[in-house]
């Protein structure tokens, strides 16, 4: 086995990519634009989930929480604290607004993975479905702390957020968290991710730090989903705590399983075919000659969900892209003796 | 030779039910030791207290000089003690090479960060690695499935995988829980052969919990016998099989007993 650079220069290619297209960006229809925007927004999201869902096997519902943390913080960090440093660059120009919106994304990032770090330690140390009760529950506390802040609007939301996202930032985010998991993933070490999902007891036998590598996929996806957040946020200049609810992860989470669960390019696929698919149900919802049912239909995510889950697990149930593994390999542990079987390890 | 692996006084219970009652037992570098026993007697429990996944009741455990018992079992592995499981337990959706692989993850100089910047540091490593992978699968005949699912492969092939993959983490002991369930006489035979390769090869030593006795009888230097928790009985495979008390634990069982 040979290693190359390709990845690096995948990650290149398409940074300069994403910035050859942003100049183009004033000739695209402004709503297209945001479609496109939130496309790269959720290829990030779906992919850093991927890493905890599908690498590793855990199951997350929390990702819109740290996007709302993201979101907000790095909001409430361009909107109140960069004058400063505005002044010190010499006012707003291309360039200390491109410093700004790095530091600002970062601070996203970083508060969400601060939070991460705080829920995914207690609940990653236990082994079972703890995660994703816990998750859960996290992502309803920020949305009422975040109601009950007034510095960043309450129930009301924040508007007046600054329209910095651009393709390029979007895209190259969205590279760099391919880029980050990909790599990861893609090493002897990264390998670790892979074996905490198919048998942590056997794992550990061989030395692996399974908590170690369940903290660091969690804190990592909750980074990138604070910075996608952030994104959103300088996207749509106004944000409010409804919007990152518990549909939200589940759209996300659904992204993951259509793509087929530790298959970073079929996620990222169902992740544009998802949003596309419900960015074009809201005209569908909005079709007078459609039947009542069917327009109604269209307007319920969950509705669309359910439907989209349903037709993957009788056509497809390893995903998109996914292998399916356990179904096509099969573990065979037959029992040499017959006696007590509850002693597995 | 050199005291390796101690136990002393260990109990483990589940609730009310006693597993282990007061065992003790020690093995010696470079020994081929036996554990047997009915059905349900504590041999896998043994195991688990040994590698971290259970913390003995009371009693010690100590491993090259040094307590153990209550250490996680990535950190008991990192110590020198890797094991097999009585039902395979190998990483269903990666490669054989990818099996054998995660086993070095322990000894593992790059971590996160080499893996992202992808330094020439990290390449000479995952080099290094996968040389040392191919090693291993060549010299278990291995090597021609290296690129696939462990899945696919043949019920002994699997048991010999785990025994790679343990051996993989450069073991000072090495425990195997009945590794000959399920195989044919023939690969009975070579499983005998494959241990009593890899003891040498490596200079370990080697725990084997096994059912089959003829495979027992046939490469342990030393056997200890457990029933229902408690050592029963201990010594060379001559003096246990003339030992009463461990014909009469095996006659007490429902399934017939072994031909000793
Ligand atoms: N986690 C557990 N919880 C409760 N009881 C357990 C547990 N693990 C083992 N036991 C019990 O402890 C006793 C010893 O089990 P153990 O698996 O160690 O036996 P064994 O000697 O390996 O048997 P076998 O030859 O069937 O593998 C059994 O009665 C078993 O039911
Ligand atoms: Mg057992």
């Amino acid at each position: 086995m040979k290693y190359r650079h390709t990845k690096q220069i995948a990650l290149l290619v398409a940074v300069i990519l994403a910035a050859v297209a942003s100049r183009f960006s004033g000739s695209i229809n402004p709503y297209y634009l945001q479609v496109i925007l939130f496309i790269g927004i959720n290829v990030t999201l779906a992919t850093s989930l991927n890493l905890i869902n599908g690498y590793t096997g855990q199951f997350s519902l929390g990702h819109a929480g740290f996007m709302a943390i993201g979101a907000y913080a790095s909001a409430y960090l361009s909107t109140e604290k960069s004058a400063g440093i505005f002044q010190a660059l010499g006012g707003a120009n291309a360039f200390s607004i491109a410093l700004i919106f790095a530091l600002v994304l970062l601070g996203g990032g970083i508060a969400a993975a601060l939070a991460g770090l705080i829920v995914g330690v207690p609940s990653l140390r236990l082994k079972g479905d703890y995660l994703a009760i816990v998750t859960l529950g996290f992502g309803e506390i920020i949305r009422v702390l975040i109601q009950n802040t007034d510095a960043v609007g309450g129930p009301r939301g924040y508007s007046g957020i600054a329209g910095y996202t651009t393709l390029f930032w979007t895209y190259a985010v969205a590279a760099l968290t391919i880029y980050v998991v990909l790599s990861m993933v893609d090493s002897t070490y990264g390998r670790g991710f892979l074996t905490v999902r198919d048998d942590e007891v056997a794992a550990e036998s061989v030395g692996i730090n399974t908590t170690r590598y369940k903290v660091t996929a969690f804190v990592l996806g909750a980074f990138f989903a604070g910075v996608a957040g952030g994104l959103y946020a300088h996207t749509t200049t106004y944000i409010n705590p409804s919007g990152f609810d518990f549909q939200l992860s589940i759209q996300i989470v659904i992204m993951v399983i259509l793509g087929g669960m530790g298959s970073t390019a079929g996620v990222a696929f169902a992740a544009v075919l998802l949003t596309l698919l419900l960015e074009y149900l809201r005209f569908v919802a909005g079709y007078e000659w459609l039947p009542d049912l069917v327009r109604r239909i269209a307007s319920n995510r969950m509705i669309i969900f359910s439907l989209v889950l349903i037709a993957l697990m009788l056509l497809r149930p390893q995903g998109l892209f996914g292998a399916l593994p356990r179904m096509a390999g099969g573990r065979k542990t037959p029992k040499s003796q017959p006696g007590p079987t509850i002693a597995t390890p | 030779m050199a005291l390796l692996l101690e136990l002393k006084q260990c109990t483990v219970q589940f609730g009310g039910l006693t597993a282990v009652s007061k065992f003790d037992l020690q093995v010696d570098e470079n020994d081929l030791c036996g554990l047997i026993g009915p059905n349900g007697a504590g041999k896998t429990t043994i195991f688990n207290i040994i590698t971290g996944v259970y913390r003995p009741t009371s009693g010690s455990i100590t491993f090259e000089g040094k307590p153990i018992a209550g250490l996680k079992p990535n950190a008991i592995a990192g110590r020198g003690i890797a094991r097999t499981f009585q039902n395979i337990r190998l990483f269903p959706t990666l490669t054989v090479f990818d099996n054998v692989r995660a086993a070095f993850n322990l000894r593992l100089k790059h971590r996160l960060a080499h893996a992202l910047l992808r330094i020439p540091a990290f390449y000479r490593e995952e080099n290094d690695v996968a040389r040392q992978v191919r090693e291993l699968l060549d010299i278990f005949d291995l090597n021609r499935f290296a690129h696939l699912r462990c899945g696919n492969l043949s019920y002994g092939d699997q048991r010999r995988m785990e025994i790679v993959r343990a051996l993989a983490t450069k073991p000072e002991l090495l425990l195997l829980d009945e590794p000959a369930a399920g195989m044919n006489p023939r690969e009975k035979e070579q499983l005998m052969e494959l241990i009593k390769f890899v003891k040498k090869k490596y200079e370990i030593a080697v725990l084997l919990v096994e059912h089959d006795m003829k495979v027992v009888m046939g490469i342990c230097e030393r056997i200890a016998v457990l029933d229902y928790g408690i050592k029963i009985a201990e010594g060379s495979p001559h003096e246990v099989r003339a030992n009463p008390k461990v014909i009469e634990a095996y006659l007490g069982q429902e399934t017939p007993a072994p031909a000793l």
